[in-house]
């Protein structure tokens, strides 16, 4: 259904301020690809996506969507080429009802294609059916985390940027989300995932990179995880 | 204080449908001013202090369409589209730029335009007072009405106010555009991520806000004098209707204004030098009970 789009940072620095955040980070995501950015807290992943969001313009480099830039770019313009996102803070609309939350988002893909709907919707998240009428700020987190993820695919993105999607949920949840992507993934959508839980990335991601203080330490295959074990220890808090 | 004359009118039907009609319709002028007010406080989180100069250009624009077309209908049209539009080039080229800086930036731009919009004013349309008149469409004898008579005027501009605050309220609450306002009110550059052009959504907000303020104006000129400084005492009024309504409140902004409407006419007879005062005392009654006003939620 979806046509993949392929996402590249070429040397972004992004600086909050006087502070600067990213140093020269490079990532590239092949088109349907799970690219998993792992790093500690603080390490800057949050950062990494609000700059391919529009939400923060980066000082230098640049951002391409299948070639072409999108840095600069207003976020609902961004959104509009067919990236989707679902930040960390989930970011509810907490007085809207999640119907209302998922109605607000619908909108065809960047090649006017019309995937998801509510009705698909509800068939893959019954649960989000059930509370349909109920206000979003009143869910539980993994309630919350279910229909933000539910939101971004309205808008029928062909990439989609998940900011720790698993944290802090149950792990009969966090199982749920790794099936769902993988589901994804399959339907040739491109996701990059900010993570800090390794196992999680090894279920779903094709592909890892890790960050350190703002730089890119790592890129390689998730199937190689294991041979970096070395790296992947020291970049990570395990 | 004059106790006995207002015990006089209460004790009198006519008085009282005089004074509760005067009442009416000085609350429904300011409900469509303050209502388009807290429109735009509630989702842009600005407050616009020319909203009173736009209800001061409603009233002059719909007095030359008079003057030109002889058509109340035409003149309501231009108060109302004129200013709309009047509000959506102020809100892109001078409101956009100073939305994230702090209120004072954003009072003085504003304080710059109502004085500019007062110059403007006195040049085109002149300092004397002027008057539309009554339409003739509306020059009819009074409606019979509880012991009382009303001018059919009145009854339409009360009328059409409830049925403008009923559309605003159906607009808000059930539209998909009412939706991504309330979003916007709530989380606006979540809103953009998801594909919303928010600053369309803004200067549509800001445009319906200063339609409501236009609207205002052009049903006040057949029944108040028009002057250079009419904008800023209808600013004062509309900031304690929306203060007691609760910012951000549309029903609150009604209830409100009906109040203060019905407290100034009666309080125009009871306490003739004191009006102003007797609403001022009102609010801080309200204030004292329900500090967030009738309808306001806490903010977050
Ligand atoms: N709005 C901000 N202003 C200043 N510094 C910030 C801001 N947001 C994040 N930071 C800093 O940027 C760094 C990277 O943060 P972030 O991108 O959120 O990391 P991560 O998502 O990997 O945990 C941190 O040191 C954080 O303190
Ligand atoms: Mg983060």
């Amino acid at each position: 259904m979806s046509r993949a789009l392929k996402l590249e940072l070429r040397e972004i620095d992004v600086s909050y301020g006087a502070s600067q955040i990213l140093f020269g980070v490079s990532i590239e995501i092949e088109k349907g690809a799970t690219m998993a950015l792992l790093g500690r807290n603080g390490a800057g992943k949050t950062t990494t996506f609000r700059a391919i969001a529009g939400l923060v313009a980066p000082s230098a480099g640049q951002i391409l969507l299948n070639a072409k830039a999108i840095n600069g770019l207003s976020p609902y313009r961004i959104a509009r080429a067919g990236i989707g996102y679902v930040p960390e803070d989930r970011q509810v609309f907490p007085e809207h009802s999640v119907e209302d939350n998922l109605r607000i988002a619908k909108k065809p893909g960047a090649h006017r294609q019309v995937y998801w709907n509510l009705q698909r919707i509800y068939e893959v998240f019954p649960t989000l059916y059930s509370i349909r009428q109920r206000a979003a700020g009143r869910l539980s987190g993994g309630e919350q985390q279910m229909l933000v993820i539910a939101r971004a695919l309205m808008g029928n993105p062909e990439l989609i940027l998940l900011d720790e999607p698993s944290e802090g949920l149950a792990p009969i949840m966090v199982q749920q989300i790794a099936r769902l992507l993988l589901r994804l993934r399959e339907m040739g959508v491109t996701i990059v995932l900010a993570e800090q839980n390794l196992h999680f990335c090894q279920t779903v991601a094709t592909h890892v990179t890790i960050i350190d203080k703002g730089q890119i330490v790592l890129r390689d295959k998730a199937e190689n995880l294991e041979r970096d074990a070395e790296i992947t220890r020291r970049y990570l808090a395990v | 204080m004059n106790l006995p004359a207002l015990l006089d009118c209460v004790s009198s039907s006519s008085c009282v449908v005089t004074q509760v009609s005067t009442g009416l319709i000085i609350g429904m002028l300011l409900f469509l001013v303050a209502s388009g007010l807290t429109l735009i406080f509630g989702v842009l989180g600005v407050i616009n202090f020319t909203h009173g100069s736009f209800y001061m250009l409603g009233a002059y624009f719909s007095l030359t369409a008079y003057r030109v077309t002889g058509s109340y209908f035409d003149a309501v049209i231009a108060g109302a589209l004129g200013v709309a539009v009047f509000g959506v080039v102020f809100e892109r080229l001078f409101i956009s730029p100073v939305y994230n800086s702090n209120v004072l930036m954003q009072l003085l731009v504003c304080y710059a335009f109502i004085l500019i919009l007062d110059d403007v004013v006195k040049i085109v349309w002149g300092t004397d007072f002027q008057t539309m008149g009554m339409p003739a469409t509306f020059a009819l004898p009074p409606i019979h009405l509880f012991g009382g008579f009303v001018p059919p005027f009145y009854v339409f501009l009360t009328g059409l106010t409830v049925a403008a605050a009923f559309s605003l309220s159906v607009l808000v609450n059930k539209t998909r555009f009412g939706k991504l306002v309330r979003a916007a009110a709530v989380n606006r550059q979540m809103l953009s991520c998801l594909g919303v052009n928010t600053s369309l959504l803004y200067a549509a907000v800001f445009g319906l806000g200063s339609l409501l303020a236009g609207a205002a104006g052009a049903l006040a000129a057949p029944v108040r004098s028009m002057s250079p400084e009419m904008g800023f005492s209808i600013l004062i009024e509309s900031f304690i209707v929306t203060v007691i309504g609760g910012m951000g409140s549309i029903i609150g902004a009604f209830f409100a204004a009906v109040l203060v409407g019905i407290i100034r006419a009666f309080g125009s007879i009871g306490y003739p030098l004191f009006t102003d005062g007797l609403m001022f005392a009102f609010m801080a009654l309200v204030l004292l009970v329900k500090p967030t006003g009738l309808f306001g939620r806490k903010l977050a």
